[in-house]
Formats: C-alpha cells, sequence, structure tokens
C-alpha cells in the first residue's frame, strides 16, 4: 500500500476515540440531568464540576485530533 | 484554496536577531501583548473610580475577582490564598489571548503549544518547589495514597508517580488542542461557505455564527480548566496525604 494512502486511513481509525468520547460526554449531561430533576436546588452548585468534567473529557477527543494530525503532518 | 492550517502561521513583525538567536517581535508577541493591555485596561480603568456602589465597569473587575478568590477558596483551600496574584494573571492571560483570537484577522497566541505548555511548565514547577518546601519529604505522600495495601502500592505507586508527571503535558495540550481544533473547524466550514456558494453556502454560514457562540464559551471555559487544575494541583502541593 502507499504511504499517502496508509496516513490517510490511519488518521481516519485515530477518530475511533470520538465514540468513548461521545458516551464520556452524554454520560456527563445526562446524569447532570437526571440528578438536577431529582434535586433541583443542588443543580447550580454542581454545574461548576459538570463544565469542568465536559472539558477534561473534551480534552480526549482532542488528543485523538492530535494524534490524527501528527499521522497527517508529521 | 488556502489551507485551514495557515492561520496559526508566526510571522515576525519586527525581525530582531540577538547573538544568532531569532527573537523577532511577531504576531504573537503582538496578540500576546495585546491581551495583556486589555485586561490591565479593564482592570484599573474598571477600579478607578472606587465606588461604593460599583457601576458597569467596576462591577466586571469586582466579579471577576470574586470569582478567582472564591475558585481557589473551594479547590485549592485556605492555604492557597498567597498565590491568588498569580493564579489571577493566569487567568486573565488566557482568557484575552483566547477572546482576542476570535476576532477575525487576529491571531491566538493559545493555539501553539510551546506558549501553552511554557505555562504548563511554570504551573508544574512552581507547584512541586511549593510542594516541596512546605512538607520536605512529606510532598512523597502524594504518590503513596494512606490505607493502601502494601502489595497494592507496588502497582499504585508507578501509576501515580507517570500521571504527576503527565499533569504538565495534558494540561497543555488540552488548552493548545482546544483553541486550534476550534479554529480549525470555523476555517473549514469558511472554505464551505465559499465553495457551496450563493445557493447553499447559507446553510454552513448559519452553522459558523453558532459555532463561534461556543468558541466564545470554549475560550472562557479552557481558561476556567486551566486555573481550576492549577488550583487543584496547588491544592495536592499543599496536602501531599490524600
Amino acid at each position: 500500500m502507499e504511504v499517502e494512502a496508509a496516513k490517510m486511513i490511519g488518521a481516519g481509525l485515530a477518530t475511533i476515540a470520538l465514540a468513548g468520547v461521545g458516551v464520556g460526554i452524554g454520560n456527563i449531561f445526562g446524569n447532570f440531568v437526571a440528578g438536577s430533576l431529582r434535586n433541583p436546588g443542588a443543580a447550580g452548585r454542581v454545574f461548576g464540576n459538570v463544565l469542568l468534567g465536559f472539558a477534561l473529557t473534551e480534552a480526549v477527543a482532542l488528543f485523538a485530533l492530535v494524534i490524527a494530525f501528527l499521522i497527517l503532518f508529521g | 484554496m488556502a489551507s485551514p492550517l495557515e492561520q496559526f502561521e508566526v510571522k515576525p513583525i519586527i525581525p530582531i536577531e540577538v547573538g544568532g538567536v531569532d527573537v523577532s517581535f511577531t504576531n504573537s508577541s503582538l496578540w500576546m501583548v495585546a491581551a495583556i493591555v486589555v485586561a490591565t485596561v479593564l482592570l484599573t480603568v474598571g477600579m478607578r473610580g472606587r465606588a461604593m456602589v460599583p457601576g458597569r465597569m467596576q462591577s466586571i473587575a469586582e466579579l471577576s475577582y470574586e470569582f478567582i478568590a472564591n475558585m481557589i477558596r473551594d479547590n485549592a483551600g485556605a492555604g492557597g490564598r498567597p498565590y491568588f496574584p498569580f493564579l489571577f494573571t493566569l487567568f486573565f492571560f488566557i482568557l484575552f489571548c483566547n477572546l482576542l483570537g476570535m476576532i477575525p484577522y487576529s491571531f491566538t497566541p493559545t493555539s501553539h503549544i510551546i506558549v501553552t505548555f511554557a505555562m504548563a511548565a511554570v504551573v508544574f514547577i512552581g507547584v512541586t518547589i511549593i510542594g516541596i518546601a512546605k512538607n520536605g519529604v512529606g510532598f512523597l505522600k502524594l504518590f503513596a495514597p494512606s490505607g493502601v495495601p502494601i502489595f497494592l502500592l507496588l502497582i499504585l505507586v508507578p501509576i501515580e508517580i507517570i500521571s504527576y508527571f503527565v499533569r504538565p503535558i495534558s494540561l497543555s495540550l488540552r488548552l493548545f488542542a482546544n483553541m486550534m481544533a476550534g479554529h480549525t473547524m470555523l476555517k473549514v466550514f469558511g472554505g464551505f461557505v465559499i465553495s457551496l456558494g450563493i445557493v447553499a453556502g447559507w446553510a454552513p454560514l448559519l452553522f459558523i455564527v453558532a459555532l463561534t457562540g461556543l468558541e466564545i464559551g470554549i475560550a472562557l471555559l479552557q481558561a476556567y480548566v486551566f486555573t481550576v487544575l492549577s488550583c487543584l494541583y496547588l491544592h495536592d502541593a499543599l496536602h501531599p496525604g490524600h
């Protein structure tokens, strides 16, 4: 196989990490909504933590992006 | 069409060379200076009146002070108070680098890993020195959580040590990758608008408007996350016994 084509396939494969990140972000916000319906009073206090968890999970997706770029252009 | 990564090119504005080392004043430096100037002007002009009942500008300055002070109190504990000036500066520098980068044709210094890595390295080295200075040998308790069976420690200690030394990398990579990915995505959708033309180009254009809102949110969020994580690392250094 040509190296160029292999690079493209590799970069595409690197984006599989997004499956896990999708599950993670869905989990965070799903549980936040479920929790805040049970106890609306606490919703405001934990929202900062929700955003922190979201940012930490999103970062995993971006690590995958960095790997994809490294494969493509590195 | 130009590559979507072209916007991250560092171009020298005033070429300077000292002893064979290129220390030119680049567009990156220009926007870093702009971030510092905007933050300083916002806070000093805002606090000039020192009114008992704050106006709009003074409220921004006072609210941002309280925001960071509360963040440090909640995440680093009372011992984090002396480090307020550093964390406040860090937050505002990152925030304004990110926000000024959202202006079309501007440059985002935080979209370069060397800039974010320098900041993360300062945090990491500083926190390690603080931890050793405050706790001495007790700082090593950070790597050995209390109440863990001895055979589990054999596995846990290497993991804790690795996760400690990965911190500056993950901290810098998170901010850098967020900024770079956001700006690249905007550029890619901008390319769609041009290539689809007047017939279907309005659809990606609407998407760009929404994305710009999201990116401004991310600019705030990433500055917040960077500072919160610095606070948490500081908390670890001040109270190493888990």
